[in-house]
C-alpha cells in the first residue's frame, strides 16, 4: 500500500489506516517516517493529557472514566495505553484495555495499546508519532497513558500537556520517596480510591510539598480526589483538565510548552539517527573491532577512537 | 530496520466465570516474545473485531469455556469478514468438543486447542501461520 494512501486513509478517519500506520512506527518501518512527514501539518488540534501514577492507582479506570465524560460532551478522542515490555523475552502482557471495554466499541474513541519496548522513561519510542497520528485522525483529546511509574519516569512531561498525577491513599511513608521526581510534574493531582484511609493525610502532604515549590504564576496544582470505579470526581477532573489548558493558553505558556516538546522531539530523531549512523561507521565497517584490539594494547584509549569514528560520520 | 513484533489478541467471547486458562496462555505468548493484548472478561464480538482492528494484532485467540462457541467464534469472524479483515490468524480454545471442530475449521477458526494442550504447541502453530 503506497503512502499516500495511508495518509489521506487516516486524514479520513479510517481506523484500520490508522491502526497499521502507528504498527509501522513501532516496527521502525521506514514508511512511517514518510507517512508521518505528510500527517504533521495535519496535528496540532488534539489537546495531549498524560496520565501517570504508581502502579494500582486505577490509572486505567480513571482514564475510562474520564474519556466517557468527554464523549458526553461531544469530543473525539484517543487513548495511546503503554505497559512494560519484557526485558527478558520482549514480550509484554497490555491489560489496559480491561477497563475500557465499554469504549471499545465506541466510533468516537480510539485505543491502541503500547508495550515499552525497552524504553525506560515511562513511555514507548513510538508514542510520540503515535500521538501525531491519532492528532491527525481528528481526536480533540488524546490520552497517554503511561506504565506504572516509580520515581523518575517522567518522559511524559516532555509529551503531554497536561499531566494528571494519579496518587492514593495509604502508601504511607512511600510518599516520601517519590516527592523528589514524579511529583514535580504534576499539573493536575488526583487521589484516587479516595474512600480508602489516608486520603487527608495524603491531599496535606502534597498540599505542603506545593507550598514549599514556592510562588505559582498562572498555575497551582489543584488537589482533586476521585473514586474512578464509581465515578465519583470525574467530572471535576474534566473541568480542571480545561481549566489547566485554558490557563496555558492564556499566559502563553502552550507555546512555550510546545516549542520545548519540538525541540526535544527533533533532538530524539537526531540522537536516533545518529546511533544509526555511529552503527554503521563503527561497527559495520569493522573499525570498532580493528581499534579495539588497539585500545587493549595499549597503542591508543577509547577517547581518541571515539573522535577517529565520530570525525568518519 | 525493521523490528517486527508478533501482536496477539487474547480475548473471552461470552459469559464464562473464569479466565484462567487464558491467562496462563496470555502469559506463555508474552514468555515467547509476543506483544498480548489481553481484554478480559466477558466480551461481545463487536468489542473484540474493534480491538483487533485498532490494536492491529497478527493474531486473534479466543476462549470460551461455556460451550457457546459454535455460536460465538464464527459471529467474529463474519463480523470480522464483514470489516474487510482478512490477514488476521484466528484461533480458539477452551472446553471444545472434538466434533465441533470441523464445523469451526469451515468457519474462519484456523485450529482450535482443546485442554491438556501444550503453550508450546500454540506458539509454534501461531508462528507457522501467520497471514502478514
Amino acid at each position: 500500500m503506497d503512502i499516500q494512501k495511508y495518509i489521506d486513509g487516516i486524514l479520513n478517519r479510517d481506523v484500520r489506516s490508522t491502526s497499521r500506520t502507528i504498527s509501522l512506527i513501532e516496527n521502525q518501518d521506514s514508511m512511517a517516517v514518510e507517512i508521518l512527514k505528510g500527517l504533521y501539518k495535519h496535528t496540532g488540534h488534539a489537546r495531549i493529557i498524560g496520565i501517570t501514577g504508581p502502579p494500582g492507582a486505577g490509572k486505567s479506570t480513571l482514564t475510562d472514566k474520564v474519556v466517557k465524560e468527554l464523549r458526553t460532551r461531544g469530543f473525539r478522542v484517543g487513548i495511546i495505553a503503554i505497559d512494560p515490555t519484557s526485558p527478558f523475552t520482549g514480550g509484554a502482557i497490555l491489560g489496559d484495555r480491561i477497563r475500557m471495554q465499554e469504549l471499545s466499541v465506541d466510533p468516537g474513541v480510539f485505543i491502541r495499546s503500547m508495550g515499552t519496548r525497552g524504553q525506560l522513561g515511562g513511555l514507548s519510542k513510538a508514542t510520540l508519532s503515535a500521538v501525531k497520528v491519532l492528532d491527525a485522525y481528528g481526536c480533540d483529546y488524546i490520552f497517554i497513558e503511561t506504565v506504572g511509574v516509580g520515581q523518575s519516569e517522567v518522559d511524559i512531561m516532555k509529551l503531554a500537556e497536561t499531566v494528571v498525577l494519579v496518587m492514593i491513599p495509604g502508601m504511607g511513608d512511600d510518599i516520601q520517596a517519590i516527592k523528589a521526581g514524579i511529583m514535580e510534574i504534576g499539573d493536575i493531582f488526583d487521589i484516587n480510591k479516595c474512600d480508602r484511609d489516608g486520603a487527608d493525610r495524603l491531599a496535606i502532604e502534597i498540599e505542603m510539598m506545593l507550598d514549599l515549590k514556592g510562588h505559582f504564576e498562572f498555575w497551582r496544582p489543584p488537589i482533586l480526589r476521585t473514586q474512578a470505579s464509581i465515578g465519583k470526581g470525574i467530572s471535576e477532573l474534566v473541568d480542571n483538565i480545561d481549566n489547566h489548558i485554558k490557563s496555558l493558553e492564556e499566559s502563553g505558556l502552550l507555546r512555550e510548552r510546545r516549542l520545548n516538546n519540538i525541540k526535544v522531539e527533533v533532538e530524539n530523531i537526531l540522537m536516533g539517527e545518529l546511533t544509526k549512523k555511529v552503527h554503521q561507521v563503527a561497527k559495520e565497517s569493522g573499525l570498532l573491532d580493528e581499534y579495539a584490539n588497539k585500545i587493549l594494547e595499549k597503542e591508543t584509549d577509547p577517547f581518541t577512537v571515539s573522535e577517529i569514528i565520530l570525525s568518519k560520520i | 530496520m525493521s523490528e517486527k513484533k508478533i501482536r496477539v489478541l487474547v480475548a473471552k467471547p461470552g459469559l464464562d466465570g473464569h479466565d484462567r486458562g487464558a491467562k496462563v496462555v496470555a502469559r506463555a505468548f508474552r514468555d515467547a516474545g509476543f506483544e498480548v493484548i489481553y481484554t478480559g472478561l466477558r466480551q461481545t464480538p463487536e468489542q473484540i473485531v474493534a480491538a483487533v482492528i485498532q490494536e492491529d494484532v497478527d493474531v486473534l485467540a479466543m476462549s470460551i469455556l461455556s460451550g457457546a462457541h459454535n455460536t460465538l467464534f464464527p459471529k467474529v469472524t463474519q463480523l470480522l469478514k464483514e470489516k474487510g479483515v482478512n490477514d488476521v490468524l484466528v484461533v480458539g480454545g477452551g472446553v471444545i468438543p472434538e466434533e465441533d471442530i470441523p464445523f469451526l475449521k469451515e468457519n474462519g477458526i484456523e485450529e482450535v486447542f482443546t485442554p491438556g494442550t501444550n503453550t508450546q504447541d500454540t506458539i509454534e502453530f501461531i508462528k507457522g501461520h501467520l497471514k502478514r
